[in-house]
């Protein structure tokens, strides 16, 4: 799997050929920069680790400022990795929003946008009571029961109740590339994308 | 320069509106596609909006068609308007004009701007 990482830049949308307004994602993908090749002989495995986003030297500890030094860059805020490119990269080049063409479908993986401590109806799809009448009264989001009785006695493992919500890794499959600006550094996609605007993402062939 | 913004400049067409607000009668030329046949329909009103900016920017044209109101919302930057043609300037005290909805008689009329 081959991809790119970049920056979630906020949402906009454009008309297509036969006159229909499609909502799209711009991202500020690339250039990024290859800072490690992994072997199966030297790692057991076999990867390209990319690394993206500018970071301050004094922000980044002596281990990786050695590690980008080795590859002859920059330190580098985000590091992924990633399997197969269509040609061998080396240590130290870079992978450009060039790699993608207008109309390929891709993954985008983002971390959603946290949402706090959320009740069952928004963080579940539970349905609630769904009334107000026949004597209901503060139980319109409750989760109902948690289960049976005497037996067995307790809540089962996994039972779905409230809790923090979002701040998850979410993949968002098969968006279509709807634009690509190489000298930009611009992915356009249709759809929408996980994640705050700045957030990284990871698109993935 | 803001990168959505870029993106904006770069997919919207070239087409040039002319300059309408609320209380103007237009009549829109508009483009629809009935499976590879292309023709275009004009629809005539009042505008009684424009709302939101940028791409996103649409505006909505009301007109009494056999005695029952018919609105249209448009999107400004959209490919399929062919053209817009002013046929009247209003002169309005409001940049929303809803009150066209429920107005009867006298009140549903515009003043014209003359000449």
């Amino acid at each position: 799997m081959s991809g790119i990482i970049g920056k979630k830049v906020g949402m906009t949308s454009i008309f297509s050929a036969d006159g229909k307004s499609v909502p799209c994602t711009v991202l500020e993908a690339g250039p990024c920069v290859v800072t490690q090749v992994k072997t199966v002989e030297s790692d057991g495995y076999a990867a390209y680790q990319l690394a993206f986003g500018e970071k301050k030297e004094k922000n980044t500890s002596q281990a990786m400022q050695g590690h980008f030094k080795k590859a002859g860059t920059t330190p580098k805020r985000k590091l992924v990795e990633f399997t197969t490119f269509e040609s061998a990269l080396e240590s130290g080049s870079t992978v450009t929003v060039e790699i993608f063409e207008e109309g390929e479908f891709v993954d985008v993986v983002g971390e959603s946008k946290g949402k706090g401590f959320q009740g069952v109806v928004k963080r579940h799809g539970f349905a609630g009571v769904g009334g107000q009448t026949h004597g209901q009264h503060n139980r319109l989001r409750a989760p109902g029961s948690l289960g049976a009785s005497s037996f067995p006695s307790r809540v089962f493992k996994g039972m779905r109740m409230g809790g923090r919500m979002g701040g998850d890794r979410v993949k968002v499959q098969n968006l279509e590339i709807l634009k690509v600006y190489p000298e930009q550094n611009i992915l356009v996609v249709k759809g929408s994308v996980p994640g705050a605007k700045g957030s990284f993402v990871i698109v993935e062939k | 320069m803001n990168l959505v913004q870029f993106v904006e400049q770069n997919t919207v067409g070239t087409q040039v509106l002319p300059v309408f607000k609320a209380g103007d009668t237009v009549a829109v030329h508009y483009k629809i596609k009935e499976g590879n046949k292309e023709r275009i329909q004009v629809f005539q009103g009042v505008v009684l909006q424009r709302r939101n900016s940028g791409v996103a920017e649409t505006f909505t044209v009301r007109k009494v068609s056999n005695s029952i109101g018919v609105e249209r919302i448009f999107p400004v930057v959209s490919p399929m308007i062919d053209k817009i043609e002013i046929v009247n300037r209003g002169i309005v005290r409001r940049a929303r004009l809803f009150y066209l909805r429920t107005a009867k008689g006298k009140n549903a009329r515009i003043k014209q701007k003359r000449g």
